[in-house]
């Protein structure tokens, strides 16, 4: 199936023309020292009863509600979330969004997140600054530089952009590598997305957040869900920290947690949860002008707009919740950046954190049902869910709204791990540890 | 980061370890097939504790059982496991 182009998106108009964000505003608000800007959602109450309650306010479960409301017609929504929203990995991850992936499902589901992407602000009136300013996979050896160049080839058979780029193309690209012989990665090549780059993570959070708010759903913070209500094998509510609430369908969207979350409902997932840590450096001048990746090391190093350097390395390796990362994993990804590019040597870090990813026992999402009528799962992202946001919400809310799995989402089921057909990009199995 | 009583080696640090699985996925050869696939592919993964499957791969290359909470990382217990985790 190949991709097809025009992906479907809403318009921006459902915005009433008072609440808009634009040029003039932003003057205006100059003239009376910005004194008018209103709260841009509301702090809703929990209603006794929705259509639809999603569990979870990351920036998955936001964009889900947005286009329930805004494809689908169903206000009667509510996003559940325990903390405050974008507080979990929305907020926490390296923001690097890119469909350049090797199996064709992943391949199919990201491209679709990332065409959603390049419209996003005007859709959601809201500047998620998105910037695409290519994600370059470095190959250090003849072996890595095979694998991208049949990537790419796969990559522009499905209509999805990639280029390979010789060792000097890489030069020119990011001068700043460490291209010496004897270099720790000696660098080979590489590939890219150009249509690939980053995103202002808590921005995409907050623009659903707004958006789905003015077409009417509740937003509902500092309300942890704690059970759920049932009748036979049919889910028909949460249990929360501030009451009961009812719901035609529950849809959980809870990243990291969707094994607690789950289990609460009786239900066992193929996930476990694990630590990712990642971190920045004191802001400095332009030096990185696109994403660096490796195709041999988990290794992912951007400049935020602010001048920081953001970057990440390999997850903890073991099962945690504990939102806290071990010192050596962090000093073994700073040592990989540093190897790349000699002179990050030189920054100070000012900040390093981590979050409880949701490890899937093939890598891949899982989207869809789940054994219990009116239950349904969105997560699985492991560390890669950033990136999915628009495409993950938009198909999602597809599957509750219609009831059926959308095309792209399909093969993304829970069946899938029963029934052999796990999407397995790195090969290794039920082994999230080695991903 | 978590000091780990090794019962061979004595106190090490985590560094030396590797996680393998939790104790209730290992496979046995004469399962049922919906019994061997629930145990490969579905997990509790607990707020709180749960047995694990741990390796000191660079000490002495022995198989541990640790009880460990996955919020506090506090470890309960540690006892080592022999031939009988094997199918
Ligand atoms: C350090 C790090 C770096 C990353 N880098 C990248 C990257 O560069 N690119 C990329 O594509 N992806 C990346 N990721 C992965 C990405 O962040 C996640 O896959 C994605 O954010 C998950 O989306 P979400 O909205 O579901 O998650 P979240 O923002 O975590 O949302 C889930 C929400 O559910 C809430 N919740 C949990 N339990 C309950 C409950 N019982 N009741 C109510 N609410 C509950 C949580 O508080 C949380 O706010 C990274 C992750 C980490 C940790
Ligand atoms: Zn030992």
């Amino acid at each position: 199936m190949p991709l097809t182009h025009g992906v479907v998106t809403g318009t921006a108009s459902h915005f009433p023309a008072k609440s808009r964000y634009s040029a003039l505003a932003l003057l205006r608000g100059a003239l009376g020292g910005h004194r008018h800007w209103g709260r841009a959602w509301r702090a809703a109450e929990p209603k006794p009863s929705y259509d639809v309650v999603i569990i979870g306010g990351g920036a998955h479960g936001l964009a889900t509600a947005y286009y329930l409301a805004s494809q689908h017609g169903i206000r009667r929504v509510a996003v559940v979330e325990k903390g405050w929203i974008g507080g979990g990995n929305t907020g926490r991850n390296t923001t690097i969004v890119r469909s350049n992936y090797r199996q064709a499902p992943l391949q199919r589901l990201l491209e679709h997140s990332l065409r959603l992407w390049e419209g996003l602000s005007d859709e959601l009136n809201y500047n998620v600054m998105f910037s695409p300013r290519g994600a370059l996979f470095l190959g250090h050896s003849d072996a890595d530089m095979t694998r991208l160049a049949e990537r790419g080839d796969s990559l522009r058979a499905m209509g999805i952009d990639a280029e390979l780029m010789s060792v000097d193309a890489v030069r020119r690209l990011v001068p700043l590598l460490d291209f010496s012989r004897a270099a720790r990665w000696p660098i080979a090549g590489g590939l890219i997305q150009h249509r690939g780059g980053t995103a202002r993570h808590d921005a995409v959070a907050w623009g659903y957040a707004r958006a789905a708010d003015n077409l009417g759903v509740d937003i509902i913070e500092n309300c942890e869900v704690i059970g759920f209500t049932r009748e036979g094998d049919a889910v028909t509510g949460i249990e929360t920290t501030r009451g009961r609430i009812a719901a035609g369908k529950v849809a959980i969207c809870v990243a990291g947690n969707s094994g607690h979350v789950a289990g609460l409902a009786g239900v066992r997932l193929p996930i476990e949860s694990h630590t990712l840590q990642a971190y920045v450096t004191e802001p400095v001048k332009p030096m990185i002008d696109t994403v660096i990746m490796s195709q041999s090391l988990h290794c992912y190093i951007s400049q935020s707009d602010k001048g920081g350097i953001v970057a990440g390395g390999d997850p903890d390796g073991f099962p945690s919740y504990a939102q806290r990362g071990q010192p050596v994993r962090l000093e073994h990804a700073i040592a990989q950046a540093i190897a790349l590019v000699p002179a990050l040597s030189r920054l100070r870090m000012v900040r390093c954190w981590s979050g409880v990813t949701d490890m899937s026992f093939d890598g891949s999402p899982i989207i869809g049902d789940l054994p219990l009528r009116n239950l349904h799962l969105n997560g699985g992202w492991c560390y890669g869910g950033f990136k999915a946001t628009p495409g993950s919400g938009h198909l999602y809310a597809y599957h509750l709204a219609t009831g059926q799995p959308h095309p792209i989402a399909a093969p993304f089921d829970l069946a899938r791990f029963a029934q052999g057909r796990t999407i397995d990009e790195a090969g290794v199995g039920p082994m999230p540890q080695h991903r | 980061m978590m000091l780990i009583h090794c019962p061979h080696c004595g106190p090490r640090a985590q560094e030396e370890f590797t996680y393998e699985r939790t104790r209730d996925s290992v496979v046995q050869l004469d399962q049922a097939p919906d019994v061997a696939m629930a145990a490969l592919y579905s997990r509790t993964n607990p707020r709180g504790e749960e047995n694990e499957i741990w390796r000191h791969t660079l000490g002495c290359r022995g198989w541990l059982e640790l009880r460990r909470d996955r919020m506090s990382h506090a470890i309960v217990a540690v006892r080592p496991l022999g031939v009988q985790v094997l199918p």
